[in-house]
């Protein structure tokens, strides 16, 4: 059994209250030095054993679970290995005209790095094309340092 | 292995919206149904495991909620899992081979109007390289179609007409969203939602619930003229990142269907869990099916797509035809990801 005591209005206690993370999260060595990179302008993947470049880096070797060795530099130009047509931008993604989403191998990497290729027009894309990586002038170390890839003429 | 067999499948019509009932309202009825007609008493069911998302209603432990529906007192032994309801009845499976529990039930429920479900399923994705660029489930599976289309493993005249074929052997199924008997001419002619996807290649967006009751080799004899056998149930899972997969190939599912046992026997027909067209061609080709063999004929998930319901309803429709006498070994498959990232395969047999 317990008591309940009437409190008057002004002997209600109060204390402030903020919903926050109060921490900073970790990305960890190898996103970490992913990140870092986009902040310099460069792009950095990370070799397997088996000599592999993986570009985004992973932690770990997807095929063997095996632990990954060196941080490697590559291209910030590379080709188109799909491409899909975003007539219509949702809020929030990277441009506000018509652009492509596209998975790009950049020259040295084995795997593709997703982002948007500004083309202006479908017309202007097609699977194998090259593009250069465009940085933003302000980097903070995100994937949004880089705004986007664009067309660049063959063999460039 | 420790036989077990599904014994009663109950599924809510899928709708646009339901602009009434919230998830627990709409578990409710399917929950009595599915329970009624397993023959088993609710208060004998062993265990109790759900399958569905807290994203889409925006809510932490919403699945709490939907213990309402089930009546969780006495105390009950009960898990979720934030998958598809087809994980969920994999952990029930795997809770039947302990062999202390002889039958359970297992449900999944998503009422996708409540936000918008394109955004939604962006928050699965990486949060440091992939989510923060914003790219919509629509827009991933365009990526793959794409991939499919360059190398000539389909056509977009071959997408139009598995969403033709879709949603005209949804008529039949009263459950179905999307039922109508429109072409492929007619639906190439219509503009690129996002290139090389057309709005019909899209699954709809849907509101739904299902659930089924399973019970081992003995108890569903007892309880089921017909009982319809898990012979085979395996799920394998391909690495995160979009660009170290191979889009245009389904590993996962390969494998799994090898554990499943697939090949072993003849396959009457297959329930494929695929929102978009070009994935049915991807799981299809995994899967090793024979030319021919009829796939989704309850309209699939281009028919109906309440989001964690689907898969599990693909194995609850090819029980029910199998239940019903319209063959005699089934593959159903369920997917989870983007761009088919995690793969499950069920076979079942029907044994008088």
């Amino acid at each position: 059994m317990f008591y309940f005591s009437p409190m008057s209005p002004d002997s209600v206690l109060s204390a402030p209250y903020v919903l926050e993370y109060t921490y900073r999260r970790s990305v960890g060595p190898v996103l970490g030095r992913f990140l870092a990179g986009l902040r310099d302008g460069r792009i950095l993947g990370v070799a397997t054993r088996a000599g592999r470049v993986l570009v985004p880096p992973q932690e770990y070797d997807p095929e063997t679970g095996e632990a990954v060795g060196e941080m490697v530099e590559v291209s910030t130009r590379g080709e188109v290995a799909s491409w899909a047509w975003m007539s219509e931008p949702r809020p929030g993604q990277p441009l506000e005209r018509p652009f492509a989403w596209a998975l790009v191998k950049l020259d040295g990497a084995d795997t593709a790095l997703l982002h948007v290729v500004d083309a202006g027009s479908p017309a202007r894309m097609r699977t194998g094309m090259r593009v250069a990586a465009r940085f933003r002038d302000e980097r903070k170390g995100t994937i949004q340092d880089l705004v986007c890839f664009e067309p660049v003429a063959e063999g460039a | 292995m420790r036989e077990v067999a599904i014994v009663s499948f109950a599924q809510l019509p899928a709708v646009r919206r339901d602009h009434v009932r919230e998830d627990t309202e709409m578990l409710l009825p399917v929950l009595h149904e599915a329970v009624a007609a397993s023959g088993i008493a609710k208060k004998d069911l062993g265990f109790t495991v759900s399958g569905s998302t807290d994203y889409l209603c925006g809510r932490p432990f919403s699945f709490v909620m939907a213990l309402d529906a089930v009546g969780a007192f006495p105390p009950i032994s009960e898990s979720h899992v934030e998958m598809d309801g087809a994980w969920a009845l994999y952990e029930a499976w795997v809770r039947l081979q302990h062999g202390d529990v002889d039958s359970a039930l297992v449900y999944a429920f998503g009422k996708s109007s409540l936000g918008d479900v394109r955004a939604v399923l962006t928050q699965q994705l990486d949060p440091y390289l992939v989510a923060p660029l914003g790219p919509d489930s629509v827009s991933l599976a365009a990526l793959q179609a794409r991939v499919l289309l360059d190398r000539g493993r389909t056509t977009e005249r071959e997408m139009a007409e598995i969403a033709a074929r879709s949603r005209r052997d949804a008529m039949r199924n009263p459950s179905a969203q999307l039922r109508f008997d429109r072409g492929a001419d007619l639906l190439l002619a219509e503009p690129y939602l996002v290139e090389p996807l057309r709005r019909h290649d899209c699954p709809p967006i849907s509101d739904g619930a299902c659930a089924m009751v399973i019970a081992a080799g003995d108890l569903a004899r007892r309880v089921s003229r017909r009982p319809v056998f898990i012979a085979g149930i395996d799920h394998r899972i391909e690495a995160q990142g979009l660009g170290l997969r191979d889009l245009g190939d389904s590993p996962s599912t390969r494998l799994a269907a090898e554990r499943a046992g697939v090949a072993r026997a003849k396959v009457d027909f297959a329930e494929i869990h695929a929102p978009f067209t070009h994935q049915e061609v991807l799981v299809r080709d995994a899967l090793g099916l024979a030319p021919g063999t009829p796939i989704n004929p309850s309209g699939g998930a281009l028919a109906s797509n309440p989001v964690m319901v689907a898969g599990l309803t693909r194995i609850g429709e090819a029980a029910a035809r199998l239940q019903a006498g319209d063959g005699e070994r089934a593959v159903a498959h369920a997917t989870s990801g983007p761009c088919l990232q995690q793969n499950l395969v069920c076979v079942l047999e029907a044994r008088s």
